[in-house]
Order: structure tokens, then C-alpha cells, then sequence
């Protein structure tokens, strides 16, 4: 089993990004739970959500503690939240900012991850680009197909379109693609630690 | 020609002053296929102006109707009375659920009916003060402001009368009731406490509100006839004393209503879509004081000394009515 | 057709199959994504002539459907928590008039301090409010209880409510095959009501019953109730026949055949508890977990079948009887009356604290070794709990306890969840 935890702030689309991402296991023909991190909270507040991906049925519900996967859609969580709390040292980071990691101040935790593990991916420029504002939500779930392998970049778009039908889902889809395809060039590079930046 | 026995109480809904009527101009209840939907029987007391106001209200309502009528009831007097089984008064489908949510019950029965495409049957829901100033208010306001297709009639007896005479919200100034006793130094109900649900109603800008009184039998089976014939949320505000509560004769029901009425504590008038469209003349302006103590639960006022003081200020609340609605132009 | 949809839209869904004819809501956290969608629904035109009332209060909304219901309309609501307590005496007055209203329960729990997440002390608070009360595992199964909670409801002139854990259901996306409409069709026909508001057949609903006959009055609701028992199997099955899957029941085992200790709950924690069972399995303990599927009424005959052969039960309940300790385990111990089995108390999941496969296992080894309190707290911080008694010990004007709790929590370190 997979288990995802996605750090954001809320109107980041947090608790969209887990659902889209469990529809898109869905199309791949795996069994996926997606759940948020149960809150009242108003814009701009920490927000968690997680997603289960399993060859078989998921039945547990408790929250994810032991993530595989952790993304970051807002990077001034980095240093306010453990973020990366409980994270297998095999697993995989996904972080929105157009720093690096040695910038973000990172480069002695992450550096322990194996090579191409760690994606710090402009999503938020990508989203300005295709969407006019910095939505980094789709774009990280782009990274995460080209990243991790675990779902299909197809998949991924399928489960914007289905979700966001017209123009928005359209322009979601471009983002999302755009950023899976920046990954998927500088893991031809074979760095030990990925900075995807935009050229 | 069909005849029909009649009680001799039943002859003054075939005359106004001394003359009789035209068959047209008489009321529903004087009519020999009046439905008889509160039949008697019932339990109520002596006198009882909510019976009566009730009786002729909803004999109305039928008539408009057509005879599709359902009733929702709150719980009160009324239900009470009427309802003990194997001896229900109701002759018209009828139902009682809470003390707080007949306009809510009676607003789901509409939306039944609208949904099964039974625009025929038409639904009024009818409760006490209590159950419509105090605690349905919330729901009465919620049917209001939907503009659920009922008809609300309120029987405004100014008192929770079946749990053993306790104040409400419609429970006039200085009036005594168990929980307003006439003791202390200000004795009987306080002065600027209660509201006024009749405009109230008008401020949801509801299609039609109107006030009358069991003194005014002709007046009030006019208003039920003209709500049953629009559509929308509609509220009747019906005065009708209660002899038990109010310490009045049990003989004496319509003149204290008639009193309510010509001293203009009890304005009648009516509104539509907000605005007020008509209002019932005083005929022979009566001072308040000729109300007041047709009423043991004003006699505090009176004994053991003239409490001029409240009457004074009962009096300029009848005044203001007056002024208000232009109740002697 | 079977999709990856958020369980408030499944159970939207499937109540719109049920052809309502009435729903009324008021809005309430984690309910409102149900009445969300069929307020849509319904204005699209996605519901035929179901009238949709945006209502003041829940006190209202279940007052709406007394009297849709009255008038002879299949009717639908839904709620949670203090929305529930607010429409307690409808919810009484519903189920004593025989009114067979559907409504779901998004459970979570009961202020003060206000919580707006996930245990069971509001459905648990109107248990004996008259109701039938099933709760579901999944999303799937509150789907499905939905369709088969109109047949129970219509069949016994019944409320029935529909439990679903609040956010842990409601707001989480996994598969569901939510059914064809000629399927449900086939399954649920038209309702036919036993009293209706007819002004061609007049009858009074409502009316004051005395001494002399409230207790008979009474006895025919619990035998009414009783029949459910008989029931609820019953739909379960007829709903597995033409939907080929399993939903619903009274009560349901898992790995029970040769367990020596067993977990009894109800609602969504049965899936984290199989995952349990089957690690202590691995782990050479003989777990098993018994689902209780129909609260109310309580299937005790059924449980104490399912739960033969055990040495242990344990039972996990999301709600808490202050000065009592359970509410489920009573009933357990009751199905139970008369055998040697002992019976532990774990509250757990209080206010939407997460129930962890391991602090099940914990548990689960504790009570074997005889060291489980009794009721046992499951994660209780009994450090900030010290904390705080005794500073309340040394100051007579101690202020709040939640305030000061929270404190104590950031202070020494809140679980990270």
C-alpha cells in the first residue's frame, strides 16, 4: 500500500488534490481512499489530506502517520509544521517552490533520501502560467506520476477533466501535464537530489 | 323547502343589529351545509372563544375549500379539547405533532401535495399564542419567509391557558397570570414586554395578514374566505378570550371581545403583501377601563385602589391603536 | 455504475433513487455535502417532483417531514450532532406517530467543548428515541442502507436513521457502485402509506392518549421494533439477490470462527479493526471482530451467537456515558447475561481522534494480559490529564477545562495526527 500526505493552507486545494489523486488510482484500476485532515479551517490555515493506494481493498481509516509519499503545496509550511513527520526514509517529497533545496534549507534531511526521491517542482508558477493564479495542486500531482510511477500521468489528467469539466479542467490538465513532463526530463539527469526548475 | 332545527345561539349569524339577512349575506355557519369540521361535543369550557373562533374559521376555510382541507394543529387548548380519542371533534383530516412546529408540519404536508400534484387540497395549521408568538416562532417565521403555501391562524387567547394560565408573549400589560401575579410593586404583567406577531407577519411581506375577533363573526369567516382564496403564506391573528384565564363571565365571551375590539386594544384590520389594506371602523368608542374590568385578571387595577396610572397607560395604548390604523375616520 | 466518489455524493446519490418526494435541511457540518448535492439534484430536475425546503432549524426540517410524511410522501433528511439534539422531541414525535422518515446521521460529536468531528454521542443520545439505527462500514454499505432503509422504514411505519461516520465517511473518496435506477426500482416500490392526511378519508393523527392506553400504545411500538429483527436480515437479503453484494444485517462476523478474543463495534472502525485482527493473526493471537450493524433495535440473540466460543470481548465504542462508562458494552454484557465472558469497555475516537491499528493491537494484548482498566481510554494523555487535576486540586477558580486542557496539550506536546 501507498500512503500520501499533502501539506497545504486552505484554498490551496489540499482535500482536491488527495481526491483527484485517489480517482485517478481508481482509473488505474487500483482501490484508493482519500480523506482530509478533518477541520474548520478558514483560508490560509494548515491543511492536511491523505490518499491510500492499494492492489486491494483499503480498510483502515486512521489518519496516515507512516506516509510513503509526503507533498508540500505551500512552502512556508516547511519550517512550521512536521511536514515530514513519520516519513518512511525510502519514501518520496514533493515540494512546490521555485528554491532549491540547499535555499529551503533542507539539503541535510533530504540528501539521506535515494536519488531522484526528492522533486522541488515551481508548481505554483506553473499554475500562474496555465491558470493565472499559482495553483499548485494539480501541477504536484503531476511531479507525483512522474516521480513516483505509481499512477499514470493519463490517469492524472482523466481525473481533472472529470472533475473540473470545460476550460478549467482543460488548462488544470495543461498544468499538471507540464510539470510531469519537467520532472520526467531532469530524472534523465539523474541528480541525487531533483530541483525541477522552470527554464 | 329544506328545514333544520337550529339552537337559538345559531340566530345571530342570520341577523346584523336587528334585521335579517340576505341568504347570500349570512354567514357560513348559518348555512344548513355548513361542515360542522370542530363538531360539538368537544370538551372545551363554558364560553370558550377559541372554540367558537375556531369553529367558524375552519367551517370557513372548508367552504373555500371546497371541502379539500387538512389542518395541523399545534399543541394547546385547541388540541387538547377537541382531540381525545375515540372522540375526536374533527370531521376534516387533522393532525397534531408538537407544541413548537405546526407551521413546519403544516408547511411539509404542502410540500406533499406539491409534490403528488394535488393542487386542490389546501393545508392550514392553527395554534395558541403560546405556540405561535413564543415557541413556533421560529417556525412560523421559516413558513413566512418560504412562502409555504398554509394558511396560519392564530388564536390569541393571551395566555398559556391549558397548562393553567402562564404569560406569553401576547399576554397584555398589567393583565395577572400565574407567572405575572399581582403582587410586588408592579403588580400583573410588565409594561413594554410582548410583541406584535401581526406585523411581524407583514415585515415577511407575506400575501395576506389580517386581525379579527370572535366579536366580529361575519368579519372573521370574510377574512378566512379571502386567505383561502390566495395562495402563498397567510396569517390570521384571531382574539377570542377565555373566561377561565381571563376571569371574565363565561356568558360574557362576546362582549369582552366586542370591548377588546371597540376600545381599540384589539385593532382588526388587514394587509396585503405588507401594506394595510383595510381596517374595521370603532362604532361606539368604549373607554378602556369598560374592558378592563369585565376581567378579574385586571381587577388588581381597580382593588384595592384605582391603579390610575395603568389604566392610563392601557388607554394610550388603545389610543395609539386607534391613531395607528385611523380606527375612527 | 461503480466510481471514486466522495461518500456524501454516493449516499446523495442513492437517496435520489429512492424517488423522495420531500426532503427538508438545515445545514450542518459534516452533513452539509449530502443536502448539498440533492438540493441540486432536486433543481435540476434530477428528482422528479421532490420538493427540496432550505428550512430555519433541524427542529423544523424533521417537523417538515412529519408532516410531508403525514401527507403520504417518502421523505429524507439529514443531520449530526447538536442538529440532531435539536430536533429530539420531532425525532421522538416522529417515531411515536409511526412515520416512516429516512434520515442520515453524519455522526460526530456533542458539544461543549465544540467538536465538529467524528464519535457517536449524538446518534447514541436518541438510541431509544423509537428509531431504527443501522450504521455503516463503508461508503458502499451507507449507500446501499439507504435504499434498504426505505424498505424497513415504509414495511414497518417506522423512522429509520442511517449512521455514517462524519469526514471519515462523509468527506472520503473511494469506490462505490452506486445502482441502476430500474434496479432500485424493482427493489423499493412506490410508498403506501398505512395513515395519510386525505380530505376524501378524514382521520385524526395525534391525539392525547391517557393512562389507559399509552402502555399499549408503547408495547406495539417495541413489538414493532422487534420485528425489525426479523426484518433487517430479511431486506439484507433480498437487497444482496438483486444487487449481488453484501450490505446491511444485524450484526456481522469477522474471522470469528476460531477466535479467542473479540472486538465488537460499530461504524467505519470495523475496517481498522480487521486490519488489526489480521495482524494479530500473523502474530499468533486468535482476534476476531464482530460488526454490529443494526443498533437498534439490538440484536442480542444474534451477538451472543456470533460471539460463542470467545474467552474475551473487547467492545470499541465511540461515545461515553459519564458516570456510567459505556453504552454498548451494557448491551453487550446484557446479550451476554449468564455466561463467564468478560466484557471490556475501550472508548475510543472520542471527538474524531484517530483509532490506530496499532493502539488496537495495544489494546487487544493488554486485555489478554488482564491490565485493561475498566473502561479503558484508548490514547488518553494521562499526562496532561495529571497536569490538569491537580492544578484544579490547588486553585478554587480553575477557569475552563477545555481552555486549560488545550493548553496543557500544546504545552507538553500534542499526538501528531
Amino acid at each position: 500500500m501507498m500512503q500520501v500526505r499533502i501539506h497545504g493552507r486552505g484554498g490551496q486545494g489540499v482535500v482536491t488534490a488527495a481526491e483527484l489523486l485517489s480517482m485517478a488510482a481508481f482509473t488505474d484500476g487500483r482501490y484508493a481512499q482519500a480523506f482530509p485532515s478533518f477541520g474548520s479551517e478558514r483560508m490560509g490555515a494548515p491543511v492536511t489530506a491523505f490518499c491510500r493506494i492499494d492492489e486491494r481493498v483499503i480498510r483502515t481509516r486512521e489518519a496516515v502517520t507512516q506516509p510513503d509519499v509526503v507533498i508540500v503545496q505551500d512552502p512556508t509550511l516547511l519550517h512550521q509544521v512536521d511536514v515530514f513527520g513519520g516519513l518512511s526514509t525510502q519514501g518520496y517529497v514533493l515540494i512546490n517552490s521555485t528554491r532549491s533545496v540547499e535555499e529551503l534549507g533542507l539539503d541535510e534531511f533530504l540528501n539521506t533520501f535515494p536519488h531522484g526521491h526528492v522533486c522541488v517542482v515551481p508548481a505554483g508558477d506553473i499554475g500562474v502560467k496555465h491558470m493565472k493564479r499559482p495553483i499548485a495542486n494539480t501541477p504536484l500531482l503531476g511531479g507525483f506520476a512522474a516521480a513516483t510511477g505509481a499512477i499514470k500521468i493519463e490517469s492524472v489528467v482523466s481525473a481533472i477533466r472529470q472533475k473540473f469539466p470545460g476550460s478549467l479542467g482543460a488548462r488544470n490538465a495543461d498544468a499538471a501535464r507540464e510539470a510531469h513532463d519537467l520532472v520526467v526530463s531532469r530524472l534523465r539527469d539523474d541528480k541525487g537530489v531533483l530541483h525541477a526548475r522552470a527554464n | 323547502m329544506p328545514t333544520q332545527r337550529i339552537k337559538f345561539y345559531q340566530t345571530g349569524t342570520y341577523t346584523a343589529g336587528n334585521r335579517l339577512l340576505d341568504e347570500e349575506a349570512r354567514t357560513v355557519q348559518s348555512r344548513m351545509d355548513r361542515t360542522n369540521s370542530l363538531n360539538s361535543g368537544h370538551r372545551a369550557c363554558q364560553g370558550c372563544g377559541e372554540a367558537l373562533g375556531a369553529r367558524y374559521a375552519i367551517d370557513a376555510a372548508m367552504r373555500a375549500s371546497r371541502n379539500r382541507l387538512i389542518a395541523i394543529n399545534a399543541t394547546g387548548c385547541l388540541e387538547v379539547f377537541s382531540s381525545p380519542y375515540p372522540e375526536s371533534a374533527w370531521q376534516i383530516p387533522w393532525m397534531h405533532s408538537l407544541f413548537g412546529n405546526a407551521p413546519a408540519v403544516a408547511s411539509g404536508v404542502a410540500a406533499a401535495l406539491r409534490a403528488k400534484g394535488r393542487g386542490d387540497v389546501h393545508v392550514i395549521a392553527q395554534g395558541g399564542d403560546g405556540a405561535t408568538v413564543d415557541i413556533g416562532f421560529g417556525c412560523l417565521s421559516g413558513m413566512f419567509e418560504r412562502n409555504d403555501d398554509v394558511l396560519y391562524l392564530c388564536y390569541d387567547n393571551e395566555a398559556y391557558m391549558n397548562t393553567g394560565i402562564q404569560r406569553s408573549g401576547a399576554t397584555p400589560p398589567f393583565a395577572r397570570t400565574n407567572t405575572t401575579q399581582a403582587v410586588g410593586g408592579a403588580p400583573g404583567n410588565l409594561l413594554g414586554t410582548g410583541k406584535n406577531v401581526p406585523r411581524i407577519a407583514m415585515a415577511h411581506g407575506i400575501s395576506y395578514v389580517a386581525t379579527a375577533s370572535v366579536a366580529d363573526l361575519h368579519d372573521l369567516e370574510a377574512k378566512v374566505t379571502t386567505a383561502m382564496g390566495m395562495t402563498g403564506a397567510r396569517y390570521i391573528h384571531i382574539h377570542v378570550p377565555c373566561p377561565l384565564g381571563w376571569g371574565s363571565d363565561p356568558a360574557h365571551t362576546m362582549r369582552v371581545a366586542r370591548m377588546a375590539v371597540e376600545s381599540g386594544l384589539f385593532p382588526l384590520f388587514e394587509a396585503k403583501s405588507g401594506v394595510v389594506i383595510g381596517r374595521t371602523l370603532i362604532r361606539h368608542k368604549v373607554p378602556v377601563e369598560r374592558y378592563l374590568e369585565l376581567q378579574a385578571r385586571f381587577k388588581h387595577l381597580f382593588e384595592p385602589r384605582r391603579n390610575s396610572e395603568a389604566i392610563a397607560s392601557l388607554q394610550a395604548i388603545a389610543d395609539a391603536n386607534i391613531s395607528f390604523y385611523g380606527l375612527l375616520e | 455504475m461503480r466510481a471514486q466518489i466522495e461518500g456524501s455524493q454516493a449516499v446523495a446519490e442513492a437517496v435520489v433513487l429512492c424517488r423522495p418526494e420531500v426532503i427538508a435541511a438545515y445545514p450542518i457540518s459534516p452533513q452539509t455535502h449530502i443536502v448539498e448535492r440533492l438540493s441540486r439534484m432536486v433543481k435540476q430536475g434530477d428528482a422528479g417532483r421532490c420538493q427540496y425546503l432550505n428550512v430555519e432549524s433541524e427542529f423544523a426540517a424533521l417537523s417538515v417531514l412529519i408532516g410531508a410524511s403525514a401527507a403520504g410522501a417518502r421523505t429524507y433528511t439529514a443531520t449530526t450532532s447538536q442538529g440532531l439534539l435539536f430536533m429530539a422531541e420531532a425525532v421522538y414525535n416522529a417515531a411515536g406517530l409511526g412515520l416512516p422518515i429516512v434520515m442520515t446521521i453524519a455522526n460526530r460529536a456533542v458539544g461543549a467543548p465544540i467538536n465538529i468531528w467524528n464519535d457517536h454521542s449524538d446518534s447514541m443520545a436518541l438510541r431509544d428515541a423509537g428509531w431504527i439505527q443501522l450504521y455503516a462500514e463503508t461508503n458502499q454499505e451507507a449507500a446501499d442502507l439507504h435504499i434498504q432503509a426505505f424498505q424497513l422504514a415504509e414495511q414497518l411505519s417506522s423512522p429509520v436513521m442511517v449512521c455514517m461516520d462524519g469526514y471519515i465517511l462523509t468527506h472520503a473518496y473511494e469506490p462505490v457502485d452506486v445502482p441502476d435506477q430500474n434496479l432500485v426500482d424493482a427493489f423499493l416500490p412506490p410508498f403506501s402509506p398505512v395513515q395519510v392526511l386525505d380530505p376524501s378519508d378524514p382521520i385524526s393523527i395525534g391525539s392525547m392518549v391517557g393512562p389507559e392506553a399509552f402502555t399499549e400504545v408503547k408495547y406495539l411500538a417495541y413489538q414493532q421494533q422487534l420485528r425489525a429483527l426479523a426484518l433487517v436480515p430479511e431486506v439484507a437479503g433480498d437487497f444482496e439477490r438483486q444487487f449481488h453484494r453484501l450490505s446491511g444485517g444485524l450484526c456481522t462476523p469477522y474471522r470469528m470462527e476460531d477466535a479467542d478474543i473479540a472486538v465488537i463495534a460499530l461504524g467505519s472502525v470495523i475496517g481498522t479493526i480487521k486490519d488489526a485482527v489480521d495482524e494479530l493473526r500473523l502474530e499468533g493471537i486468535a482476534a476476531g471482530c464482530v460488526k454490529i450493524g443494526c443498533y437498534r433495535p439490538f440484536p442480542s440473540l444474534q451477538l451472543r451467537a456470533a460471539l460463542e466460543g470467545v474467552s474475551r470481548a473487547i467492545v470499541v465504542e465511540k461515545d461515553l456515558a459519564v458516570g456510567m462508562g459505556g453504552i454498548v458494552s451494557v448491551d453487550i454484557r446484557m446479550a451476554l447475561q449468564g455466561s463467564a465472558v468478560p466484557v471490556h469497555t475501550v472508548i475510543a475516537g472520542l471527538g474524531g481522534r484517530s483509532i490506530s491499528i496499532a493502539s488496537l493491537k495495544r489494546m487487544v494484548i493488554e486485555a489478554r494480559a488482564e491490565r485493561l482498566n475498566e473502561p479503558h481510554f484508548l490514547d488518553l494523555n494521562t499526562t496532561v490529564i495529571d497536569a490538569e487535576q491537580s492544578r484544579r486540586r490547588e486553585q478554587r477558580r480553575a477557569g475552563p477545562v477545555a481552555e486549560q486542557v488545550l493548553r496543557a496539550v500544546n504545552a507538553i506536546g500534542a499526538r501528531t495526527t
